[in-house]
């Protein structure tokens, strides 16, 4: 359970998905000029995302690394198929843009209407092709889990749209330099926004090495401090008993 | 250029500058700002793509006529998915350090918007020959702002260039260091990238006028 929370909270803020690693930013910068369809395109991330990354996990984990055929048999432990992964990652992403779009228009017109339009766009977004790979490079141990950390990239990536939005539909109100305009102010602001999320890295470090170690040293002293404090009385009760006892 | 025509020299030229796919189109700045830490790994990444955009172009310009416009989508992503696995494996092979430092960012050309963007408005109606020469062209522009993004991200984050330091030691205090110069940490964090393309963009649009947004 702490470990989903970790995760969760890690891959929205620390790890966000256009701060920190510049994920889907094509989509970002394109489709940022107003609040609403930036909702719309957030919220189809998300949900791609959470479709395409424990799919791709299973590939993953049952086709494509180092030994992952061994459940057809022993001969087959020796099998490294890693090096097909971008073309299968790939492949299953366009192909579960395609049927999520199909399935949702049958079943939900007015959520087709709504997210319709940027399902395509998705497919070659950058943040979901990347959400599979981290998937992959950072070994994330199960289904579970997978499933957490495409949710919580989507999330992550919904959050700062959203806010880029905001703020543009804000500044076509100010007094911007003309060569700045547009695209140069949207990166500047980016970057500020990017430095703000940096200071998301410190939050889960709460128990990480060096803190322990002070931690383990000052309570090593403090319990060589009272054994001392205990042997010293006990060597005063034993004097005071010989005392006594004269 | 006296092997090009002047029209061809022009899709060459074009991209390097007034047309530039990352600060004019707004394409492929997905994997232009993440690995620009370092000259050597953006001069790589500029090669990779320069790879992956000059062939891309021409195998899709030579399918063009072939391919039905309804699955064009997938037929592209696989065209570069396979050129892609040919670069991840030679940088595995070749270059295993650096190939670290990519990391998924050499799988991420899958997605880079320019590929996607050029075959799409470019590849897809018009000669190999002609293609070859936009995807070269495409290519380098991009090459061209992340290696100025990388070259300045690492002179100042870092005071090295392709890891040889350049301005003395910074423990040692020599060269530049003696004079009290610190190198500037905020550099190497990731969102210093957005603020150097934005500079980039600024300095881009005060020199030529035609290309500001209208408000």
């Amino acid at each position: 359970m702490l470990e989903h929370l970790e995760l969760f909270f890690k891959s929205i803020f620390i790890d966000n998905m256009v701060f920190a690693v510049f994920l889907g930013m094509c989509s970002y910068l394109a489709v940022s000029k107003k609040v609403s369809t930036a909702v719309g395109l957030g919220a189809a991330v998300i949900f791609v995302l959470a479709v395409t990354v424990p799919l791709n996990w299973l590939l993953d984990q049952y086709l494509l690394r180092d030994g992952a055929l061994v459940w057809l048999g022993p001969e087959y432990a020796d099998y490294n198929l890693s090096f097909l992964s971008f073309i299968l990652f790939i492949a299953t992403i366009a192909t579960m843009v395609q049927l999520v779009e199909i399935v949702v228009e049958k079943f939900s017109p007015s959520l087709y209407n709504s997210l319709g339009i940027f399902l395509p766009l998705i497919a070659v977004n950058c943040a979901i092709l990347g959400g599979s790979l981290f998937m992959q490079a950072r070994e994330i141990p199960s289904l579970g889990l997978a499933f957490n950390y495409g949710v919580s990239s989507g999330i992550g990536w919904f959050l700062a749209i959203l806010a880029i939005a905001a703020i543009r539909e804000k500044i076509r109100y100010s007094n911007v330099p003309a060569p700045l305009r547009g695209l140069g102010i949207t990166f500047i602001i980016t970057g500020l926004m990017g430095i703000g999320f940096q200071s998301f890295g410190g939050m889960l470090t709460g128990d990480n090495e060096p803190p322990e170690e002070v931690q383990s040293a000052t309570v090593e002293t403090i319990d060589e401090k009272e054994i001392n404090k205990e042997i010293e009385d006990k060597e005063k009760a034993v004097s005071y008993n010989e005392v006594v006892n004269k | 250029m006296a092997l090009l025509s002047k029209k061809d020299a022009n899709l060459i030229l074009d991209p390097l500058a007034d047309n530039n796919p990352i600060t004019i189109q707004v394409l492929g700045i997905c994997s232009a700002l993440a690995i620009t830490a370092e000259l050597k790994a953006s001069v790589v990444m500029a090669l990779s793509v320069l790879f992956v955009l000059g062939v891309g172009n021409v195998v899709i310009s030579l399918l063009r006529n072939v391919i039905p416009s309804k699955i064009r989508i997938i037929v592209q992503l696989i065209v570069v998915a396979t050129l892609v696995i040919v670069v991840d494996q030679v940088l595995k092979a070749f270059a295993y350090e650096l190939s670290k430092t990519l990391a998924v960012f050499v799988g991420l050309i899958i997605t880079n918007c320019i590929i996607m963007g050029r075959f799409e408005a470019f590849a897809l109606g018009n000669g190999p020959w002609k293609s070859f020469l936009d995807g070269i062209g495409n290519a380098l522009g991009y090459g061209v702002i992340l290696i100025i993004v990388g070259f300045f991200r690492e002179l100042l984050g870092s005071g090295t260039l392709f890891g040889i330091p350049v301005l003395g030691d910074p423990i040692r205090k020599t060269g530049l260091y003696s004079t009290g110069y610190e190198n500037n940490g905020f550099m190497i964090i990731p969102p210093a990238a957005l603020i150097v393309v934005g500079i980039i963009i600024w300095v881009q649009r005060s020199r030529n006028k035609a290309l500001i947004e209208e408000a």
